[in-house]
């Protein structure tokens, strides 16, 4: 008996010590890249072109931050619409059979595909096979490949949500299907859906691999932003210029060596900072968004 | 969670659901919205048929034989031949990190799945889960960065005497690997621990036995095909990740023998090598090779996921 206790009581123990030492350790990460990064991020650093090895100091992260952002609208410009479209089917069309389940299944495998093969794929079919050569347009395409079924995904999941009592009263009226869907059941998924957008948002922002082949991954020089050119590679707004985003920066200073040791760890971990601070934005945003458009949507 | 789609069956559709007429088949907004939910299929077919093609291509244009990638020699640079496309080196180190990195994870990320579904006051509970999606949100190049920085240092300079040289290791790889997957196997298995009925807990309870045997005896095994799973899709997760990897584990082409040592992996020699390589060179077709290795490796685990996922659900 005592024994049994004692046991549970270790056991206990145990695992509130685990809980305590993955905190601690997340807390420990957060910090680290806090206390490394203060007084390197400046409003300088967030919007100057990075150094490069003679320049003797950490330079910016202006041009590759301004990709990551054009990134992410680009790739969200392809993958809301589709998404939204294919998970609407997927939640008020689609029955049980045979292609709903084909669809599923790659659904799944896709998820299963390391970033590195997608960047691949994308190297073989848009950079190399559509001629898209290493740019935005490339980028977004191979971050389409695993952010499409993710999307449908999460739409279905918001749709399925709306309860059915909405869909009979709105056939009731007298509406068609397709009416029911875009002027009933869509609002109120809203919410959900722009939850979905938005973490989906934290992860093409936080994607480095897919991008390499795809996007490129030379450092960029100073932008010049006035360029709306949208066929000239050189300029930023194109879809068709090199887009080394600030995943694809870290990585590259850290593993290429060109700059000095020191100013190469400085950049390294004030980008880090900046891309967690994003992500936990796009977090905390997605709740917060989500919440208010729900009162919105149902008025409560 | 961002980053599982959840594995599961079909459930059926809304009640909008009904025998379909001649005239809802021919429904543009049905059609329309059926191609959008197809593309995935396209999509797969494409990756499958490209990955494929190019991946095969070591053996069929440059009539490497099958058996020799099982070799270990890698002499792949068309400047000094005769030139080798053993991959085993590979292999076996992508496998190695991966096994490692879930040894390592799967305990901390099952104790703590325990304790937010079962232990956790209300409190602890509104601590560890924002902290799993803050953790989940950590993009795996800082991962890489943090581990290249500070981990590698930290070995190199108090773990010297253990044989960690260098620093960046074997050891070094799989431990970033298992803080990256230990937010995918904690939210599965919770989630497996989480749909285990109520009444199995309340009636260990009522039997006499303490919180801890109630778990051991009755929750673990209940929750046993979800709790695997997850470890599956954290292993998955472990061998298909590229950069985080290849920046601490050295990359050095051996047998992953000694975890004080470098080794190298499938996707850190794509990621070094694919920009020194040229299109239709031998080389670059045995990296397109490592790619279809690890096409291959994800699509096995899916399935052993899927099938385990049936099973429980057959059972229950």
């Amino acid at each position: 008996m005592n024994g049994r206790l004692r046991a549970d009581r270790f056991a206990t123990g145990g695992l509130w010590a685990i809980a305590i030492f993955v905190v601690a350790i997340l807390l420990a990460i957060i910090l680290n890249f806090v206390i490394k990064s203060i007084g390197v991020i400046t409003p300088t650093f967030l919007t100057a072109p990075p150094p490069d090895q003679f320049s003797g100091n950490v330079g910016g992260i202006g041009p590759v931050l301004f990709n990551s952002i054009y990134m992410l609208v680009l790739t969200l410009l392809i993958n809301v619409p589709l998404g939204v479209l294919g998970g609407i089917y997927m939640a008020e069309y689609a029955t049980e059979n045979r292609a709903t389940n084909i669809i599923r299944l790659c659904q799944e495998l896709i998820s299963s595909v390391p970033s590195i093969v997608v960047g691949l794929f994308g190297l073989a079919v848009f950079v190399v096979g559509l001629g898209l050569q290493f740019s935005a347009i490339s980028g977004a395409l191979a971050l389409t490949v695993f952010n499409l079924p993710l999307m449908t995904r999460l739409t279905e999941q918001a749709i399925r949500a709306v309860p059915d009592d909405e869909r009979s009263a709105s056939l009731a009226l007298g509406a068609t299907k397709w009416q029911t869907i875009t002027r009933v059941v869509l609002p109120i998924a809203i919410p959900g859906i722009v939850t979905g957008v938005i973490l989906t948002a934290g992860r093409i922002f936080g994607e480095a691999a897919a991008l390499i082949f795809t996007a490129g991954s030379a450092t960029p020089g100073a932008f010049d932003y006035g360029n709306f050119n949208l066929f000239d590679s050189r300029s930023p707004w194109s879809p068709f210029h090199t887009t080394t985003t600030m995943s694809v920066y870290i990585w590259q200073v850290n593993s290429e060596g060109n700059l000095p040791l020191e100013i190469q760890r400085q950049v390294g971990n004030a980008a880090s900072a900046v891309l967690i601070l994003s992500v936990l934005i796009f977090n905390l945003g997605s709740r917060g968004l989500g919440r208010m458009l729900q009162r919105r949507v149902t008025g409560a | 969670m961002a980053d599982s789609i959840a594995i599961q069956g079909a459930r059926p559709a809304t009640s909008l659901e009904r025998p379909l007429s001649l005239r809802e088949r021919m429904d543009i907004p049905r059609r329309v919205t059926l191609a959008a939910a197809a593309l995935v299929v396209l999509i797969v077919g494409l990756l499958i048929v490209f990955i494929g093609t190019r991946g095969l291509s070591l053996f069929i244009d440059a009539h490497v034989s099958p058996l020799e990638i099982f070799s270990t020699d890698w002499k792949p640079n068309p400047e000094s031949p005769p030139n080798t496309f053993g991959l085993l080196d590979f292999i076996l180190g992508s496998l190695g990190l991966m096994v490692v990195a879930a040894i390592i994870s799967a305990p901390l990320s099952i104790g703590l799945a325990v304790f937010m579904s079962e232990i956790a006051p209300a409190w602890a509970r509104n601590i560890t889960r924002p902290a799993m999606e803050v953790f989940v949100g950590i993009p795996s190049v800082v991962y890489g960065f943090l581990g290249a920085t500070v981990l590698v240092d930290f070995l190199r300079i108090n773990l010297h005497g253990l044989g960690f040289t260098l620093g960046k290791s074997w050891f070094a790889g799989s431990l970033v690997l298992s803080l990256m997957i230990l937010p995918t196997i904690t939210s599965i298995a919770y989630d497996a621990l989480i749909t285990v009925p109520r009444d199995l807990r309340t009636g260990s309870l009522a039997l006499g036995t303490t919180r801890w045997q109630t778990i051991r005896h009755i929750l673990l095994p209940a929750a046993r095909a979800g709790l695997l799973t997850a470890i599956i899709l954290g292993m998955m997760r472990a061998a298909g990740e590229a950069l985080a990897v290849q920046m601490v584990i050295g990359n050095s082409v051996r047998l992953p023998t000694d975890i004080t040592k470098p080794i190298t992996a499938l996707t850190a020699q794509i990621v070094l090598d694919m920009g020194n390589t040229t299109f239709n060179q031998p080389w670059n077709k045995a990296l397109w090779t490592m790619g279809l290795i690890l096409l291959l490796i994800s699509f096995t685990f899916v399935t052993l996921a899927r099938r385990i996922g049936r099973r429980a659900s057959a059972i229950q």
